[in-house]
């Protein structure tokens, strides 16, 4: 499953959703609001996206991962709007026969997403001021 | 012809809208269309080197053809994750 959603994510549900008998290993990567940026406190945090598009790109890095490794079942679920701290904003889990496969996968989706999938983020510091990262 | 283009994120606040329609020649490519943006959305212009460009939710290459009705969506640097 690969999804862009308001609602709060499910570290438990992602992982289930790959889960099956043949694969002994799930490896979940589940993306955290940092209370800082470069040390400068951040209050919270607010993701934009392009909704269809991100998907479509999500399901792509997905079906390019199964072509490539030795894996099983993906499911990428990214979360969008106002998001506080400590709440996850990214949970991947990759299933695999094996845990290598898992581990270098789950790693390798993720560094693909913070590439490819038009998603953006907006801190807002705790002085008062806010940024788009790296858009300037 | 006319397409629209689509923004997001910083260059959506510069502009002041996430929707504009644009009028450019028959046959023209994504540039030429940016140039007809830029000048009348003077703020957007630092961003657009920076930008990638989305058609039917895929990434284009700035030198693409576009057609009458097309929606040109400005991708600037993506930042999802955590």
């Amino acid at each position: 499953m690969f999804r862009v959603t308001t609602e709060p994510l499910s570290v438990q549900q992602v992982n289930d959703l790959v889960k099956r008998p043949t694969d002994g290993a799930i490896v979940t990567f589940d993306g955290i609001v940092r209370n800082n940026f470069d040390g400068r406190p951040v209050r919270y945090l607010e993701y934009e996206t392009y909704a269809a598009m991100a998907e479509k790109k999500l399901a792509e890095i997905g079906a390019e991962v199964q072509q490539k490794f030795a894996v099983g079942e993906i499911a990428m679920m990214h979360r969008i709007g106002r998001l506080e701290i400590g709440e996850s904003s990214i949970v991947i889990a990759v299933a695999a026969p094996h845990r290598h496969a898992a581990f270098e996968v789950c790693a390798y989706a993720m560094d693909r997403v913070k590439a490819d999938v038009p998603v953006w983020k907006k801190e807002f510091f705790a002085d008062g001021a806010d940024h788009w990262v790296n858009q300037n | 012809m006319h397409i629209t283009v689509t923004l997001f994120a910083l260059m959506r606040e510069r502009a002041g809208t996430d929707t504009i329609l644009l009028e450019v020649p028959a046959g023209a490519a994504i540039t030429q269309a940016l140039a007809t943006l830029v000048s009348q959305y003077p703020t957007l212009e630092p961003y657009i080197a920076n930008t990638r460009f989305s058609l039917h939710m895929d990434f284009v290459d700035p030198n693409t053809i576009l057609a009458e009705g097309d929606e040109l969506v400005l991708i600037p640097p993506v930042s999802g994750g955590a």
